[in-house]
């Protein structure tokens, strides 16, 4: 009796995978919902199967409904190839969505690039991603601008000397920290310090006493709001005046409860803000709060959701979903309203789009101003 | 016993080369009709195979010391990392040092797969010889830190790809290299310990103390065992490595040290038939349990269960339940904390009272 | 040169707050260690439901002492999830560690390993992965040094790192009043020395090392409540890392030893943060390994040990 239950299941297991639905269109999605990146991939992940379900009450795509295959990687390397290993040859998916870590989206690509099935990735920023191959996409300005782009901030504030707060752990923060000091050379400043953290850390009272000491007129921080919150109460604590600059990390929901007043004054720049007026943001956090418990999206989510309305138009200009024609399809996006900006996808498949430089005061974010690329 | 053995290494090479060249290279219609290869097609199935044969390297080296010497190493995943890292830094400078052909770039593979053992070997050394004096648990948090420094290592050398990750590297490794290593992983472990060095590991493994006063060069037997595990985890690490194609520090850290543990435990420690067992049925566990988790089966269990409850609990109740089989980590730690609890000795207990009895 | 010995006395003062969580921590570790021989991985995670105890149980206590943070009912909070702590340790204990007792060594460390997981993930489940932010319980702010204390009055104390230190101390004070002074105590001690000899005295072996578990668990607790108020975001994984740093205090003071944890907890404390501001922060987890390793090749009983004698 014991043995029928485990061949039957084995079987199940090994037929189920070569089923095939035909009136859906099947798409791929690999996130971390779980381990160490859990926030990030839960956020793109709940982003994207609110895109996916407007479009298919809205009537699908093509006349078929979109199904949303979504695998969690745990947040862990080597997970990324299997899964999207599974999701190509098993699943059948048209396009594969993922993922916001750079590196699961490194592992991940070669495999679709392999086997001609377009990926966009919401949120990885290192430069090598699209790098791999004319499959891979991805909807989120890459380092070298979003550098810049603080850069550039800095120098128009007449802040000569920065200091430099690096996550060593995310590459993002590394890349992006990486970009601002080559940027902010170019317009006379100067970077008065550079040190570093990992995620995760509580206490930066070191870090930020030897930064005090160089006396900067700003400290770039380009990592994520967990510890940023940390980082901007315990800088107003040791009494460091100046204020902090960043970039899309920073968005998230506790960034502001956790931080208080002490990021008042402090600058960042994003894709995308849950205050931004515009009708489309805000029917955006409204649907995403009505689906999510109150919550409120953050860039993640925000990205996710625009991955894959872009995916959904590209197959709705195709017409079709065979691999070659698709991505001509995703290449020529141009100007797509996203959530998170008019996004056009330029020849290296990278999104050129403005980025949003949000101030915080009062404990509230303000909108200060867009930059074009 | 040893001539059996090596005729029977030789036997199982021989398959896995047939094997190896028949999914590469017979051909069966997809989807669409077009001719691909048996890999191709199962694209996913290969992965998850070519997984067991890298467990089964980890975890039949892991046993020598963990099973049959009984030192607790908890950081067998460092000396992966070694493998791994040296291996494609071998591999990505000098891939074409022979010439471009298959030959060429096959013989630098197989080349920087032993260089990245040896490198293995070394790092066991250098961290087998200072904590092998100590035991119990002192030992294993000991390789637990190592493992930790190793990966701090890595993630601060930059041609390493640091944070970054290390991408590019050819795929190399297919099924004849994996299970290939995989039986000459196995090969020399049984024969080892059939041997009296095999009379040692246990010797050391079941009181040390006593061993030392019967004259046994306690610390000569766990630094082997030790170095020769390291070894064949480097050998996996390059497999892995030029499988994936991309490398991470975080891929080594202590998680993944734990799962080759738990493949040792769960096998019976000290038995290498029951850790390849073990080894096989871990690596498919994620990938059942992920079909599992949207499986009809599942659903029909939760429909059962639930079916006295009101139609909006039930909704919710359902999606929270699914939502719990996805996490594969909650039951990845359950199932660990109830092998502990109900069966500790392994699916297949300790074999040794039976291996005296027949060497005798 | 002044200025760099404010610098470094800054950077002191960080390490004897930092240390002062690790101390608790670890004071868990030995006392576990100790009593039962086996190192409990889970117990990092304990301080992580200390914090979250606090996250959910915190607005509703303070209520209880009128409108906002208060200084009585940052106390309260402490005290509730200190308790609430020192349950789920018994529990953790009958349920996973007891079965075991009689098992090798190496099981019941692969079970901690098991429970760890099992905390980190369902917490992650249960509490969603996002940081979140902790309540406030007290209003925290620098404390004014008298202008009497010359370029000393330049230094940054909080409220919250005098009120750590201090209450770690206290709990310290109490601990060695419970583990010298009570009945329980010596039992404790007993089991420590040699369980059976200890049971045929008629010490009932289960309740001592509930009792332990439940201690250790409570000063884990506080830990958590502690850190929180200084660092009010919170997720699930935190206790990680803040296990790991508070295990190698443990080792460092020597394993099984009160005093040692205190001394070691304060130690890592001040030696992360030194080592953080004067070398190089990528170095901050990578040298207290370094640590662990060094004293368990030259001196594995640590600092305040005393070697072990293994009978044959």
């Amino acid at each position: 009796m014991k043995h029928s239950l485990l061949l039957s299941t084995a079987l199940a297991f090994l037929t189920a995978a070569s089923a095939l639905a035909q009136d859906e269109i099947k798409v791929g999605e690999f996130a971390s919902l779980t381990g160490g990146s859990a926030s990030f991939g839960q956020s793109s992940h709940k982003g994207t199967a609110l895109a996916i379900d407007e479009i298919n009450a809205a009537g699908g795509v093509l006349g078929k409904k979109l199904k949303l295959i979504a695998e969690d990687d745990q947040s862990q390397a080597g997970q990324p190839a299997t899964i999207v290993r599974k999701l190509i040859s098993q699943d059948k998916v048209v396009a594969v969505l993922g993922e916001v870590a750079s590196s699961r989206s490194l592992e991940a690509a070669p495999i679709c690039q392999q086997n001609k099935i377009p990926m966009i990735s919401p949120a990885s920023t290192n430069q090598k991603v699209t790098e791999i191959g004319d499959y891979i996409f991805r909807v989120c300005f890459i380092d070298p601008f979003q550098g810049s782009v603080m850069a550039k901030f800095a120098q128009s504030k007449g802040w000569k000397k920065v200091a430099v707060l690096t996550d060593v752990k995310s590459d993002y923060s590394i890349g992006l920290a990486q970009a601002f000091k080559e940027a902010l050379p170019k317009g006379g400043g100067v970077i008065a310090k550079e040190t570093s953290y990992s995620t995760g850390d509580k206490d930066f009272k070191e870090q930020l006493t030897s930064i005090k000491a160089a006396k900067p007129d700003a400290i770039f921080v380009p990592g994520y709001y967990g510890e940023v919150a940390l980082i901007g109460k315990q800088a107003r604590l040791l009494g460091i005046k100046v204020p902090l600059l960043g970039g899309d990390g920073w968005v998230g929901d506790s960034l502001l409860k956790v931080a208080g007043t002490s990021l008042d004054g402090s600058f960042f720049s994003c894709h995308f803000s849950a205050d931004d007026k515009s009708e489309a943001v805000q029917t955006f956090v409204k649907k995403y709060k009505a689906k999510y418990n109150g919550e409120t999206p953050d860039d993640m989510a925000a990205l996710g959701y625009d991955s894959a309305v872009i995916l959904a138009e590209a197959i709705k200009k195709a017409g079709t979903t065979e691999g070659p024609k698709l991505r001509d399809a995703i290449a020529a996006t141009k100007a797509h309203p996203g959530i998170t900006g008019s996004i056009t996808l330029d020849e290296k498949r990278n999104a050129t789009k403005s980025a949003v430089i949000m101030g915080i005061g009062g404990g509230r974010f303000q909108f200060v101003e867009t930059v074009a690329p | 016993m040893t001539e059996r053995s090596k005729i029977l290494l030789l036997i199982a090479l021989v398959v896995c080369g047939v094997i190896s060249y028949a999914i590469g290279h017979v051909h069966v219609p997809d989807d669409q009709g077009h001719a691909v290869t048996l890999i191709a097609k199962y694209s996913y199935f290969y992965d998850i195979l070519l997984g067991i044969g890298i467990s089964i390297i980890l975890a039949a080296g892991l046993n020598l010391v963990n099973g049959y010497t009984g030192q607790f190493s908890l950081g067998h995943a460092g000396f992966m990392a070694v493998g791994a890292y040296g291996s494609s830094w071998l591999t990505l400078t000098f891939g074409y040092v022979l010439g471009a052909s298959a030959f060429g770039t096959t013989t630098v593979f197989v080349a920087a797969l032993i260089a990245g053992g040896i490198g293995a070997a070394l790092a066991g050394l250098l961290v087998g010889v200072p904590s092998l004096r100590l035991r119990g648990d002192y030992l294993a948090i000991v390789t637990l830190g190592f493992n930790e420094i190793i990966k701090g290592v890595i993630q601060n050398a930059e041609p390493l790809g640091a944070q970054r990750g290390l991408g590019g590297m050819e795929q190399h490794t297919n099924f004849f290299w994996t299970f290939a290593f995989a039986a000459i992983t196995i090969y020399v472990v049984l024969n080892l310990v059939g041997s009296t060095y095999g009379r040692g590991f246990l010797a050391v493994r079941d009181d040390e103390i006593a061993a030392e006063a019967m004259g046994i060069n306690t610390t000569k037997y766990k630094v082997l065992a030790f170095v020769l595990a390291a070894f064949f985890a480097g050998i996996a690490g390059g497999l892995y490595a030029h499988f994936k194609q991309f490398i991470h520090p975080e891929g080594f850290n202590f998680l993944r040290s734990v799962d080759i543990v738990v493949m040792v435990i769960l096998g019976g420690m000290g038995n290498t038939a029951g850790v390849v067992v073990a080894a096989t049925l871990l690596t498919i566990l994620p990938e059942f349990l992920r079909w599992f988790a949207k499986s009809d089966i599942l659903n029909q269990a939760i429909g059962f269960l639930y079916q006295a409850m009101t139609p909006e609990h039930f909704a919710v109740a359902s999606e929270k339940t699914k939502e719990l089989f996805e996490n594969r980590m909650i039951l990845y730690s359950l199932l660990l904390i109830i092998l502990m609890l109900t069966r500790p000795q392994g699916l297949f207990g300790n074999f040794t009272g039976k291996r005296n009895q027949r060497l005798q | 040169m002044a200025d760099k010995l404010l610098e470094f006395l800054q950077q002191l003062l960080n390490g004897l707050s930092q240390g002062s969580i690790y101390a608790l921590i670890a004071l868990g570790y030995t006392m576990v260690f100790g009593v039962l021989r086996f190192i409990n991985f889970a117990h990092g995670d304990v301080f992580m439901l200390g914090a979250f105890a606090g996250f959910y149980i915190g607005p509703k206590t303070l209520a209880l002492f009128g409108t906002g943070p208060s200084y009585p009912g940052a106390f309260a909070v402490l005290v509730v999830a200190m308790v609430l702590c020192a349950v789920i340790g018994i529990v953790i204990e009958k349920l996973c560690y007891r079965p075991l007792r009689e098992r090798p060594k190496l099981t019941v460390l692969i079970t901690a390993i098991g429970v760890s997981l099992f905390l980190e993930n369902a917490g992650q489940f249960v509490f969603g992965a996002n940081p979140q932010s902790f309540p406030e319980l007290m209003v925290d702010r620098p404390l004014e040094l008298p202008e009497s204390w010359g370029k000393l009055s330049a230094l940054t104390v909080t409220v919250s790192q005098v009120l750590t230190f201090g209450v770690t101390l206290l709990l310290l004070f109490l601990l060695r009043f419970i583990v010298l002074k009570t009945k329980m105590g010596m039992a404790m001690r007993a089991l420590s020395f040699n369980p059976v000899a200890a049971s045929l005295m008629g010490i009932n072996n289960d309740v001592v090392i509930s009792f332990t578990f439940g201690l250790g668990s409570a000063l884990a607790g506080a830990a958590g409540i502690l850190t929180s108020i200084q660092q009010p975001s919170i997720d699930p994984l935190m206790g990680v890392n803040a296990g790991l740093k508070a295990f190698v205090a443990a080792v460092l003071g020597g394993i099984g030893n009160l005093p040692g944890a205190a001394l070691g907890g304060i130690l890592i404390g001040v030696i992360e943060v030194l080592v953080v501001g004067y070398v190089s922060p990528t170095y901050r987890d990578a040298i207290v390994f370094g640590v662990l390793i060094l004293i368990l090749i030259f001196k594995p009983t640590g600092l305040l040990g005393t070697s072990e004698r293994e009978k044959v």
